[in-house]
This record gives structure tokens, sequence and C-alpha cells, in this order.
């Protein structure tokens, strides 16, 4: 039994078989409406996501599979103090495969410690998102033809977006990946990317503030919100949520052929005016998402693959 | 020149940085075991100049080693037998270790769960710098 904790839980090559069947599922979605008939995914939400929770819910019932979980610790018997671990063993009972989010950095490894079912992490805290960074992954890899040879921009929040970290870890894989870190100091990449990540793999970053002279450079530019529920302190909050705000004035500088991807939901940091442009990828990512989940799903389920 | 009785049975610590004996004292809990335990401070030593030592009398089992090679891997343990030394251990920085140290990281979920046990792995042996299971937050000693 297989869990998905973070990106690198599977090599390139099972990461790019995974992509390839989620592209499969994309051009042929009836193909795969009755592969999961009569499994049953647990949605456990301990904080709140509209986005994610959905997109599983529509991954497992357009595989044919049904869903069943909570949406908020109140919701569950963690307002009476149950434990992760007691609460994925019940689980384990009720449902085939788990998605778990939860605000506590390192609480899926905990649950899937405890479990006897498939656990993905649907986000724990500010330190991974692995089925984000496999959306991610699929977003550039069918708008570009290609993953590596290429120069990616993450720009906002870079310490706590954990969907920066886990982009980060996959995308060092691939050959010739160049980074451009762009954040204000306070937001910086924490230092075990910086220093376990980045420079133990020898790939080449620079770390910036400046969001218009990085631009022209791209390939890739990966915009990410300032989260409030990140912060402690409501004042550094307010301090450094607009420090960056995409426009049509700064798209006047990047390629023609960059792309723009964001793991939503957005503020402010991109304009709606940017909605408009063919480069702004944010809203197709999220269809690439629910493929790349269902894909996932089939494959942590071991699924045979319908011919 | 200050004599401190032989030992027959036990284990001697050796090497200890000068000043750490009584940190160690308590890390292994030795405070918490019957046995004599002698502990000598600033002790001559030709390699460190001033070693501390600690002998503590019965065997090896009273010992965490995982603990001391975390604490200073630079300390020899003798296992002495019948008034001589019959094994010499050198300790290695551990690649895992269980509830030594607490991850501080208010974001992990250590910090909400009590029960969890608190692991660090060796993330880099030259830096010495673990890192917590859960969470990844780096632990330098």
């Amino acid at each position: 039994m297989r869990h998905m904790l973070n990106p690198l839980d599977f090599s390139v090559k099972e990461i790019d078989a995974l992509l390839s069947l989620a592209s499969d599922i994309e051009h042929n979605p009836p193909k795969y409406a009755h592969v999961c008939d009569g499994k049953k995914l647990a949605t456990l939400f301990y904080e709140p996501s509209t986005r994610t929770r959905l997109s599983f819910e529509s991954a497992m019932l357009s595989l044919g599979g049904s869903v069943l979980g909570f949406s908020s610790a109140d919701s569950s018997s963690a307002a009476k103090g149950e434990s992760v671990s007691d609460t994925i063993r019940a689980i384990s009972c009720y449902a085939d495969i788990a998605a778990m989010r939860h605000p506590k950095e390192g609480s899926a490894l905990v649950a899937s410690l405890a479990s006897s079912i498939p656990v993905i992490n649907a986000g724990d805290g500010g330190h991974q998102h692995p089925t984000q960074t496999l959306t991610d992954l699929m977003t550039i890899r069918s708008l570009t033809g290609r993953l590596g040879h290429m120069t990616v921009g993450l720009c906002g929040d870079l310490k706590f977006g954990r969907t920066v970290h886990s982009l980060i870890n996959a995308m060092v894989r691939y050959p010739d990946t160049r980074f451009v870190l762009i954040a204000p100091d306070e937001l910086r990449i924490p230092s075990y990317i910086r220093e376990d990540v980045l420079k133990a793999n020898h790939i080449e970053f620079k770390e910036v503030n400046n969001l218009d002279e990085a631009m022209p450079d791209l390939d890739i530019l990966y915009m990410t919100r300032v989260q409030k529920e990140r912060f402690f302190n409501e004042e550094d909050y307010i301090r450094l949520k607009d420090c960056y705000i995409l426009d049509k004035k700064k798209m006047k500088l990047a390629r023609e052929d960059m792309y723009v991807l964001h793991p939503l939901p957005r503020v402010n940091e991109i304009s709606t005016e940017v909605d408009s442009d063919p480069r702004a990828a944010y809203f197709k990512q999220v269809q690439y998402g629910v493929y790349v989940r269902m894909a996932l799903i089939m494959t942590l389920l071991e699924v045979e693959k319908p011919c | 020149m200050l004599n401190i009785s032989g030992l027959s049975e036990g284990i001697v610590l050796d090497h200890i940085e000068a000043g750490k004996s009584l940190d160690i004292y308590y890390h292994l809990g030795l405070d918490k075991l019957e046995c004599q335990v002698a502990i000598i401070k600033n002790a001559r030593s030709s390699k460190m100049g001033r070693k501390d030592i600690i002998k503590i009398e019965g065997g090896l089992d009273k010992l965490d080693l995982q603990i001391l090679g975390y604490i200073d891997h630079n300390i020899t343990v003798n296992i002495i037998q019948d008034n001589k030394i019959v094994e010499k251990k050198t300790l290695k920085l551990p690649r895992k270790i269980t509830n030594v140290i607490k991850c501080r990281n208010p974001r992990c979920i250590t910090s909400i769960e009590q029960e969890l046990p608190h692991v660090f792995y060796l993330a880099d042996e030259h830096s010495e710098i673990y890192r917590c299971i859960y969470c990844e937050e780096k632990y330098g000693k």
C-alpha cells in the first residue's frame, strides 16, 4: 500500500506515468467513468478548502466511486479531542482511500502511519501539498510540452506557501530547471528548501524582491497568495499582503510563450484584467487538477487502466 | 591529585567535553539509578587539555547509547570487567532519535498531539543537523 504525502514519494518515472494517465483521462473521460465503482473516498478536511475538497470529490465521482467526509474540524471528532491517528483508524473501516487536509505540519504522515488505507496529503499546514504539485506539473507539461529546460519564477509568499515548497521539490528532479524566487525579505523560502533542496542539488536559482525585473526571463510565473491564516500577527499580514500585484503592465514585460499559474484562490495578487490574457493558465489548472487527482486515486487504489 | 577508586565492573565515559558531565548525567537518567556513579570534572587530558569522566557501576543496559551519541559522539565508552577495559565503544551520530529532543515548531502536529513521539532524523551529518520527521523543522546542535 502506498500513500502520497510528498511529491518525492513517487519517482520521476512514476510521476511521468501518472501524468500520462491523467492526460489519457483528459482525452477519454467516458473510458474511466466506472473504474472505481463501489470504491469510497473519505475527504478529511480539518480546515476550510473549497477547491481542493471539491476537486477530490469530483475526481472520485468521475471515476464512478462515492465520497464521504467532513469539511471542518468543528464537524469532526477533532472537536472532541480525538487524535489524527484514532480518526484515520476509524475512517479506514469506512472508506478505501482518504484525502486529508490539516492545519498542522506533518499531520498526513501521522495519519499514514496509523492508516490501513492509502492516505493522500491534501495539504498539511505550510508544509506540503503534493496534489497541487501534480496539478502544477500537469499544467506545465500540457501547456509547454515539457518538464525541465525552463526558468520558473515563484512569486509572493514563499515562506508559508506549501504549494511552492512542493513544486520546488518536484521540479528540481527535471534537468536544467532554474528558479527565480521573488518575495519580500520576510517571506523568503525556508532554509531547508534553500540548503537541502536547491543548493544540495546544485540548482541554479536567485532570490530577488523585484517582479518587473524578473519577468522577461521566465517560462513560467507561479503566483501565490499571502495567506492570512499563516500569520500569528495581523499587522505583518496587512503590511505584506499586497506586495506583488500582477497586472497588464507587468504582463507586457513577459515573453509571449510564458504562462501564469496560481494555486487559487487569488485575492489581489493577480488583477482580473490579466484573466483574458492567453497566457493566464490558472483556471485551466483547476481542470487539470481533477484529471490528475483521478489518476492518483486510480494509482493508489491499484485500479487497472481500462483498455 | 584526586584518586577515585577503581571500577571492577561497569562503564567509564571518557573524553567528555569539560563541564558537560552533569548535562550527560541528567540526560542519561543516571540520577534515577541506584548504582554508584562518579563524576570527575576537569581531569587533565593530553588530547583535550581538560575533560570530564563519568564512571558508572554496572552493565551497559543502563545506558542509552542513542542519546549519548546525539549529545556528543566524541565520547568514548569503556566497558570494564574484572578491573580491565574489555571493550571500547565509539559513538556515532544516530540516524534517528526518538524522544530525546522536542520539536519547537508551533505549527508541527506534535504541538497539539502530545502523545506523539518526537522523532528526528539526521539530515546533515557534517553540520550535525537533525530534522523533525513530521514538519522537517531543523534542530541544530
